[in-house]
């Protein structure tokens, strides 16, 4: 036996007054597991216990949580990339509204993804069969695309903690970027011009939080540099 | 777009410009500062009064100046709008600073200009 103490936030709205932490002792038998498994030893141990997660691989992004302080995937981040001391501590992202236990409301986050349009847009007449790229065009969207808006980032963010109404966040700009990047849309002016305002973009204060934990190891920071970039060369 | 209208520049890329252009004429402002006052090691009424009769250092302090109300403005409205959640509060705070921005800039004005 090689037990693991686990400490959990619990907090079910409609019986407790307060959110609170539960503890929790784990059987991992020596073994590296995924936060996730243990979790799913924890829903065992406590049927009422309420998560998100589905693929189980990190590629749906449901089972985003914070882990030991920091954000991250629980389903493929092993054991020993976050104990500290022995002990795992999980809450929820930070920042958002608790819908119960490790559950949160992602409504936010899901407005400023909906906000900076996130589709081609394109003016020109439609071809007949699809409208090309050239292989450079097409690396530009590398490091962009790959996004699966688990919302780490974001809700990693103290830019977006404070104003997640008004700043966009770090994964709503990345996606921002992916679309101001992409040669086949026409739509750049407008897109710029809904993002010059104090808060969209430039409530980025370059802590890099975003970049630090992003599981798919991408780069919101660097996508802000680039849209600041575009903003500057279209206005001055 | 988000709309506001109490911050300096109307516009958040304006904004960051000004910022970054201000905190570079502050930095050759203070790096000049401190070379004189090191090549001055004796400082008297005369040297100190003499530097600040001339029109390109009159020029310069004032440009100083209103890098500082500038940059000021921005990193401070920010700043409230950050952690002051009720309306009233950080309006009531923002105007604040902009008046006390305002009043030491027309005085900074007044000691360059004064006798
Ligand atoms: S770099 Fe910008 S977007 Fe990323 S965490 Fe920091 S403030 Fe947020
Ligand atoms: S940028 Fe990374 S951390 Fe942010 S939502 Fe996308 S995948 Fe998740
Ligand atoms: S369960 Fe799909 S990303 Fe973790």
């Amino acid at each position: 036996m090689s037990m693991l103490q686990v400490s959990v936030y619990r907090y079910n709205p409609e019986t407790d007054s307060a959110p609170y932490m539960q503890e929790f002792q784990v059987d991992t038998q020596g073994r590296d597991l995924m936060v996730l498994n243990v979790l799913s030893m924890i829903k065992e141990q406590d049927s009422s216990m309420a998560y998100r997660r589905s693929c189980r691989e990190g590629v749906c992004g449901s089972d985003g949580m914070n882990m030991n302080g920091k954000n991250g995937l629980a389903c493929i981040t092993p054991l020993s990339e976050v104990i500290k001391k022995g002990k795992l501590v999980l809450r929820p992202l930070p920042g958002l509204p608790v819908i119960r236990d490790l559950v949160v409301d992602m409504g936010v986050f899901y407005e400023q993804f909906e906000r900076i349009q996130p589709y081609l847009q394109n003016d020109e007449p439609e071809p007949a069969i699809e409208r090309l790229q050239s292989p450079e065009d097409r690396d530009k969207l590398d490091g962009l695309y790959e996004c699966i808006l688990c919302a780490c980032c974001s809700t990693a963010c103290p830019s977006f903690w404070w104003n997640p109404d008004k700043f966009v966040g770090p994964a709503g700009l990345l996606q921002a970027y992916r679309f101001l990047a992409d040669s086949r849309d026409t739509a750049t002016r407008e897109r710029l011009a809904d993002l010059e305002d104090p808060f969209s973009v430039f409530r980025c204060r370059g802590i890099m939080n975003c970049v630090a934990v992003c599981p798919k190891g991408l780069n919101p920071t660097r996508a802000i540099g680039k849209i600041r970039e575009m903003l500057l060369a279209n206005a001055t | 777009m988000v709309t506001n209208i109490t911050n300096f520049g109307r516009s958040g890329l304006s904004d960051w410009l000004i910022q970054r252009v201000s905190a570079i004429i502050l930095a050759v402002y203070t790096l000049f500062m401190v070379g004189f006052l090191l090549f001055n090691p004796g400082l008297d009424y005369a040297t100190w009064s003499g530097l600040f009769d001339q029109t390109w250092m009159r020029i310069f302090s004032l440009l100083a100046f209103v890098s500082i109300a500038a940059h000021a403005w921005i990193g401070l409205w920010t700043v409230t709008t950050d952690y002051l959640k009720p309306t009233g509060i950080r309006v009531a705070a923002q105007t604040i600073i902009i008046l006390a921005i305002f009043v030491f800039l027309v005085w900074g004005v007044q000691v360059l200009w004064g006798a």
